[in-house]
C-alpha cells in the first residue's frame, strides 16, 4: 500500500491509512479508527458451478438475440408490406399511423433485445471476480515537472526569445491582432443594423400614399364595415397595406410581425379612458396585438372581464383602461390604433400607431 | 548490430525476418489485420491497457452512461435528418399528403419537416427518435451532474471534469432550443420571436444584436439557415470535442467508486472492460436505443402540422417550451412587469434581461465555480476518489436540494397558467406563491434536507452501536417486552462507520505581531466562516472505542437495546452532535 501517495493527512480513513499503521492495532489498545475489513468473499453463480444453469442462460441469452432477429425481419417486411396513409383506431389513444407503428415497434424490440441479451450474458456466464486496480497520484513526479519546464525553457532561450524582445512583443503584437478581421467580417456583415424600423409599422399613412389604411380581415384580407362588428365580437385584423406584400410575396412575416392588431366591440361606457374613447368608434377598440414583453401574439380575449390575455407569459391587458397591464411580466399597455369610418362605410385607420409596437428595447423611448 | 551477420548479410536479414514473421503468427492468432496495424501504430499496447481497464458498478454511474448514448442517436439520425431537411425560410403553398393544410403558405423548413412526417417511409420514425432521444439526453445529463455532485466526485483531481461537464450540459440546451426551432411551426416560431424580444431587451446593444442575430427584421429569412448551421455543425463538434475530453479524463483518472470493503482511496474495485464491460455497457446502448424506438412508436412527441406553420398573428395558447428550457420561461414569467423603467430616455427591460439573458450564464457560472468554492472552505487538497454518501455531507447536499427546488419553483413558474387551469386556482396567487417560494423555498429545503442528513447519521451511528433489529421479540419476565438487536458483522459496519471526520476551520489569530489586522487572517475568517456553515453540525461515525464501550454496557453476545437511563448516559459522555 502506498500510503503518502495522496500526501493524506493523518485522519483519512482509507485503508493505506489504516492498514499499514500496524502499530494502531495491537491488542489492548483500541485503534482510533475501524479497519477496513477488506472485500468480501467471492459468491459463485448457479452458471459458475452448474453446467446445466450454464447452458440454461446460454439458451436464454440466444432467444433473446434470436427474437431480435425476429424483429428485424418484421421491419423489413412492414416497411415494404403496410402502406404510408394505413391508420387504425386504438381506443383512448385516437387514430394512429400503423406504418409508423409498426416500425417503431419491430425497430425497438429489435435493438432492446440485442441489449437485454448482451446484459444477461455479461450477468450470467461472464467472469464476475472483482478485480482490484491500484490507483496512482494523478501528478507527475517533481522530476517530470522539472525537465518538462526545462524543456520549455530551453526551447525558449534556444530560439532566442529572451535576446529579442523586440522578437517577443511584435510576434505579441500580431497574434494578438489576426483574429480581429475575422471578427470585423462576421460582426460587421451579419446583419443591416437598420434598427430605427422597430419604430415603423405598415399601419403608416405613408405606405398607402397618405390616406388612412382599410382593416383587413387576417387572414382572408377583406375589408371590414363597422356594422360588422357586432358587440363582443373579435377581428384579428392586417392593414390594407399588406396586400402589396403578399402579392410580391416578400418580407410577409416581418411586417406581419408588427402590424397583427385585434378589434373588439364593447360598451361605448365601459372605456374609461378619454384618449382610448376618442380613437374608438361606438365601442369598436383596435389594439396591436403585438405584446408588450417579448412579442407574441396576444390572442386570448376574455369577454365577461374584457381582458386580452397573452398566452406566453400570461399578462393580462385590461380592455377597459386602455389596455393597460393588471398582470404578469409586461410593463406597457398595448399600444392602441386610432380608427374611424371611411366614406364607404369601413374602419379605417387614419394616423398609425404613435408609439412603437412590440416588445422594449434600448432606444425605444428616444 | 551485433544479430546482422557481417558475412552474408542478405541471408541473415532474411533469416531474422522469417523468424520475426513466425512471432508475429504466434502472438496474433487473430490474424493479420491487427499486427499490420500495430506494425505502423503500436497501438496494441494503449488497447490493451483499456481493455483491461477496470470499472467500479453502481446503477447511479449508468445515468451519464444514458446521456452518452442518447447524444450518440441523436448524432445517428439528426445526420438521416439532414438528407431530407431543409432549413430554408422561402415560402410557397403546401402541396403535400397532409390534406388540412394543402394550399396553405409554409416556408421550405416546414414543408420538408411535414414531408419527413408523412412522405418519407419511417422519417417519422427517425424524427419522433430524434427528439425523444434529445430530451431525454438532457434529463440524463442533469440526473448525472446530480449524481456527481451529492456524491461529491467533482473533488480534487476532477474539478476540470466537473467544468467540461457544466459546459456540455449547456451545450446540451443550446443545441435542443436550435433543433427545437428548426422545424419553423407555429409553437417553435413563437419560440425564436420570444428568443427576439429576449435580445432586444440586453441594454444597450439589445436592438443592434437583434438585427446581427435574425441578419435584419423579425423573422427575416436566415434565422433557421443560421440556427441549422449552429445545431448541426458548430454545437456538435463541440459536444463532441468536449465529451470526447471528458471520457478521456475519466480513463486517465479511473473512475471513483463507492466506499465499502476493500474499497480505498488507492485501489478501484470493479469488472474490466473486456468483456465485461464491453457487454454491458455496449448492450446498454441497445437497451437505451431500444427504449427510445419503442417510446418514439407510441408517444407522438412536436406533432407539428397539428400547430401549422409559423406566422407572427395567429394565437398559440398554452405555448411552452420544450422542457429544459421549462426553467427560463419560468423566471420570465415571475418577474414583474414594474422592474422595466425609462432612464436618460433609455429603456431598461429589467422584468425579460435578468430572467432571459442573464439567468443562463449566472446558473451555469455558480454550478461550474462549485468545486472550487467547497475546496476554498475545505482547504482541502487530497485527491478523492472515494464518493461520499450524500447524508455524510450534509451541507452540500443541502446545498444541492437547495438549489434543485429553486430550479424547480422556476421550471413549475413556466406552467403557472395550466396549475391555474388543473387545480382551479387564480393565476395570480399562484405565481405570488411562486415568487415568495423562490426566496424562502431554497432556504427551507437547505434546513430541512441537512436536518434529514443529519438524523440519517445518527440513526448509522445507533445502527452500529446498537446493532440491527432482528424483528425478534422478547419477553421479559415483568413482562416488559424487547426487541433483539444483532450486531454488524465488520463488513456491514464498515459502510457505516467509513467516512472522515470534517471539522469546521477555525482561525487563530487574527492580528500580526503588532497588533494590526491582517489581510489575510481576515480572508481566513471568512472561510472559517464559511466552513463553520459547512461543517459546524455534524455526526461523527462510531469509533471502536465507543463501540467497545456500548458492548460493554449490553453485554458482548446480544446487543440490545440501552435502557432510558444509559441511553441518557451515553447521550451525556459522547454528545453525537458536536456545536462549535
Ligand atoms: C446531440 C444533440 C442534439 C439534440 C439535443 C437535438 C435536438 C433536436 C430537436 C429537439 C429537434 C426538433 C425535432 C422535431 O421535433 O422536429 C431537432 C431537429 C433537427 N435536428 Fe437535431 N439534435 C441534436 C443533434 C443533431 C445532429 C448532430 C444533427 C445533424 C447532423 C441534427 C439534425 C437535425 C435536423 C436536420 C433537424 C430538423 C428536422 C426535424 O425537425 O425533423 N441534430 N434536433
Ligand atoms: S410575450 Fe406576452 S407575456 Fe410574455
Amino acid at each position: 500500500m502506498t500510503e503518502h501517495e495522496n500526501g493524506a493527512p493523518a485522519q483519512s480513513t482509507d485503508l493505506a491509512h489504516a492498514s499499514s499503521s500496524g502499530a494502531l492495532t495491537t491488542r489492548g489498545a483500541l485503534p482510533e479508527r475501524f479497519e477496513n475489513p477488506g472485500l468480501p468473499p467471492h459468491v459463485y453463480r448457479a452458471a459458475d458451478v452448474e453446467p446445466q444453469a450454464a447452458k440454461h442462460a446460454e439458451r436464454q441469452v440466444a432467444t433473446l438475440f434470436a427474437l431480435s432477429m425476429v424483429a428485424t425481419l418484421v421491419f423489413l417486411v412492414t416497411y415494404f408490406a403496410i402502406p404510408e396513409e394505413s391508420t387504425f383506431f386504438f381506443p383512448g389513444v385516437g387514430t394512429i399511423n400503423t406504418l409508423h407503428v409498426a416500425l417503431g415497434l419491430s425497430m425497438g424490440f429489435s435493438l432492446f433485445l440485442i441489449g437485454i441479451g448482451a446484459v444477461h450474458w455479461a450477468k450470467t456466464l461472464m467472469p464476475d471476480h472483482e478485480i482490484v486496480e491500484e490507483r496512482h497520484l494523478q501528478r507527475s513526479t517533481d522530476e517530470q515537472r522539472a525537465s518538462a519546464v526545462n524543456v520549455v525553457v530551453e526551447g525558449g532561450r534556444s530560439a532566442q526569445l529572451d535576446r529579442r524582445p523586440l522578437l517577443k512583443y511584435t510576434l505579441g503584437g500580431a497574434l494578438g491582432l489576426f483574429a480581429l478581421p475575422f471578427a470585423f467580417q462576421l460582426v460587421g456583415s451579419l446583419g443591416p443594423v437598420t434598427v430605427g424600423e422597430l419604430k415603423e409599422t405598415i399601419w403608416d399613412p405613408e405606405e398607402n400614399d397618405g390616406k388612412p389604411i382599410r382593416l383587413m380581415r387576417d387572414p382572408e384580407m377583406t375589408p371590414i364595415k363597422l356594422s360588422d362588428v357586432t358587440q363582443g365580437s373579435v377581428f384579428h385584423v392586417m392593414p390594407e397595406t399588406l396586400q402589396k406584400y403578399l402579392d410580391e410575396g416578400r418580407h410577409v412575416l416581418e411586417a406581419k410581425a408588427k402590424a397583427a392588431v385585434i378589434l373588439i366591440r364593447i360598451d361605448p361606457d365601459l372605456i374609461k379612458v378619454k384618449k382610448a374613447k376618442d380613437w374608438s368608434v361606438d365601442g369598436v377598440v383596435a389594439y396591436s396585438k403585438i405584446c408588450t414583453h417579448v412579442g407574441c401574439a396576444v390572442g386570448l380575449y376574455e369577454q365577461t372581464t374584457h381582458h386580452l390575455l397573452c398566452p406566453c407569459h400570461q399578462s393580462t391587458f385590461d380592455l377597459t383602461h386602455d389596455c393597460a397591464v393588471i398582470f404578469g411580466p409586461a410593463k406597457r399597455p398595448l399600444p392602441q390604433l386610432k380608427i374611424t369610418v371611411d366614406d364607404a362605410g369601413y374602419l379605417v385607420a387614419p394616423e398609425g400607431f404613435h408609439e412603437p409596437v412590440g416588445p422594449s428595447f434600448w432606444e425605444r423611448a428616444r | 548490430m551485433s544479430t546482422i551477420n557481417e558475412e552474408r548479410p542478405a541471408d541473415a536479414l532474411r533469416a531474422h525476418d522469417a523468424a520475426a514473421r513466425r512471432d508475429h503468427e504466434e502472438t496474433r492468432p487473430l490474424g493479420g489485420i491487427a499486427g499490420w496495424v500495430d506494425d505502423r501504430t503500436g497501438g496494441t499496447k494503449g488497447v490493451s491497457t483499456l481493455m483491461k481497464k477496470v470499472f467500479p458498478d453502481h446503477w447511479s454511474f449508468m445515468l451519464g452512461e444514458i446521456a452518452m448514448y442518447s447524444m450518440i442517436i441523436c448524432l445517428l439520425t439528426g445526420v438521416f435528418l439532414t438528407f431530407w431537411f431543409i432549413p430554408s425560410m422561402t415560402q410557397s403553398p403546401y402541396d403535400g399528403s397532409y390534406v388540412p393544410l394543402q394550399g396553405v403558405m409554409v416556408s421550405d423548413a416546414y414543408r420538408s419537416t411535414l414531408d419527413i412526417s408523412f412522405d418519407i417511409r419511417g422519417g417519422l420514425l427517425i424524427r419522433q427518435i430524434h427528439h425523444w432521444a434529445a430530451l431525454i439526453f438532457v434529463v440524463a445529463v442533469f440526473c448525472h451532474m446530480a449524481r456527481v455532485f451529492f456524491t461529491g466526485a467533482f473533488r480534487k483531481p476532477r474539478e476540470i471534469n466537473w467544468v467540461f461537464g457544466t459546459i456540455l450540459s449547456l451545450l446540451a440546451c443550446i443545441e435542443g432550443f436550435a433543433g427545437y426551432s428548426l422545424p419553423d411551426d407555429l409553437l417553435s416560431g413563437t419560440g425564436i420571436r420570444a428568443m427576439n424580444g429576449f435580445v432586444q431587451s440586453i441594454p444597450v446593444i439589445g436592438s443592434y444584436m437583434a438585427y446581427f442575430i435574425f441578419g435584419g427584421a423579425f423573422p427575416g429569412e436566415l434565422i433557421i439557415p443560421r440556427l441549422y448551421s449552429l445545431h448541426i455543425l458548430l454545437v456538435p463538434a463541440a459536444l463532441v470535442g468536449l465529451f470526447t475530453a471528458h471520457i478521456l479524463l475519466v480513463f486517465l483518472q479511473k473512475h471513483t467508486q463507492y466506499p465499502g470493503p476493500g474499497r480505498t482511496n488507492n485501489n478501484v474495485v470493479g469488472y474490466p472492460f473486456m468483456p465485461v464491460y464491453i457487454a454491458k455497457a455496449g448492450g446498454f446502448f441497445f437497451i437505451v436505443f431500444g427504449v427510445i424506438a419503442l417510446i418514439s412508436a407510441v408517444v407522438s412527441i412536436n406533432p407539428i402540422w397539428g400547430y401549422g406553420p409559423y406566422d407572427p398573428s395567429p394565437i398559440t395558447a398554452g405555448s411552452q417550451p420544450d422542457w429544459y428550457m421549462g426553467f427560463a420561461d419560468g423566471a420570465l414569467r415571475l418577474l414583474p412587469g414594474f422592474l422595466e423603467f425609462v432612464a436618460f430616455g433609455f429603456t431598461f427591460s429589467m422584468n425579460i434581461f435578468p430572467g432571459s439573458i442573464l439567468l443562463l450564464p449566472i446558473m451555469w457560472t455558480i454550478i461550474g465555480i462549485y468545486p472550487f468554492v467547497e475546496k476554498w472552505v475545505t482547504g482541502d487538497d487530497r485527491e478523492h476518489h472515494l464518493l461520499d454518501r450524500p447524508r455524510n455531507a450534509p451541507a452540500r447536499t443541502g446545498i444541492g436540494v437547495a438549489g434543485i427546488v429553486l430550479y424547480s419553483v422556476l421550471f413549475f413558474a413556466a406552467g403557472n397558467d395550466l396549475m391555474a387551469i388543473k387545480l382551479h386556482l387564480s393565476i395570480n396567487d399562484i405565481t405570488n406563491t411562486l415568487r415568495v417560494l423562490f426566496f424562502i423555498g431554497p432556504p427551507i429545503a437547505y434546513w430541512i434536507t441537512k436536518r434529514i442528513c443529519l438524523s440519517m447519521q445518527q440513526y448509522d451511528r445507533d445502527k452500529v452501536l446498537h446493532g440491527r433489529e432482528t424483528g425478534t421479540i422478547w419477553r421479559h419476565a415483568n413482562g416488559e417486552f424487547e426487541e433483539i438487536h444483532a450486531p454488524l458483522t465488520p463488513r456491514e459496519r464498515w459502510h457505516l462507520v467509513q467516512q472522515e471526520v470534517q471539522e469546521p476551520f477555525v482561525v487563530t489569530e487574527t492580528t500580526d505581531a503588532h497588533g494590526v489586522a491582517n489581510p489575510v487572517a481576515r480572508k481566513d475568517q471568512w472561510r472559517a466562516k464559511l466552513s463553520h456553515f459547512y461543517f459546524k453540525d455534524r455526526v461523527d461515525p462510531v469509533t471502536p472505542a465507543e463501540l467497545e464501550a456500548a458492548h460493554h454496557a449490553h453485554g458482548p453476545a446480544l446487543a440490545t437495546e440501552p435502557t432510558e437511563t444509559e441511553a441518557a448516559e451515553t447521550e451525556a459522555s459522547e454528545p453525537a452532535i458536536e456545536r462549535h
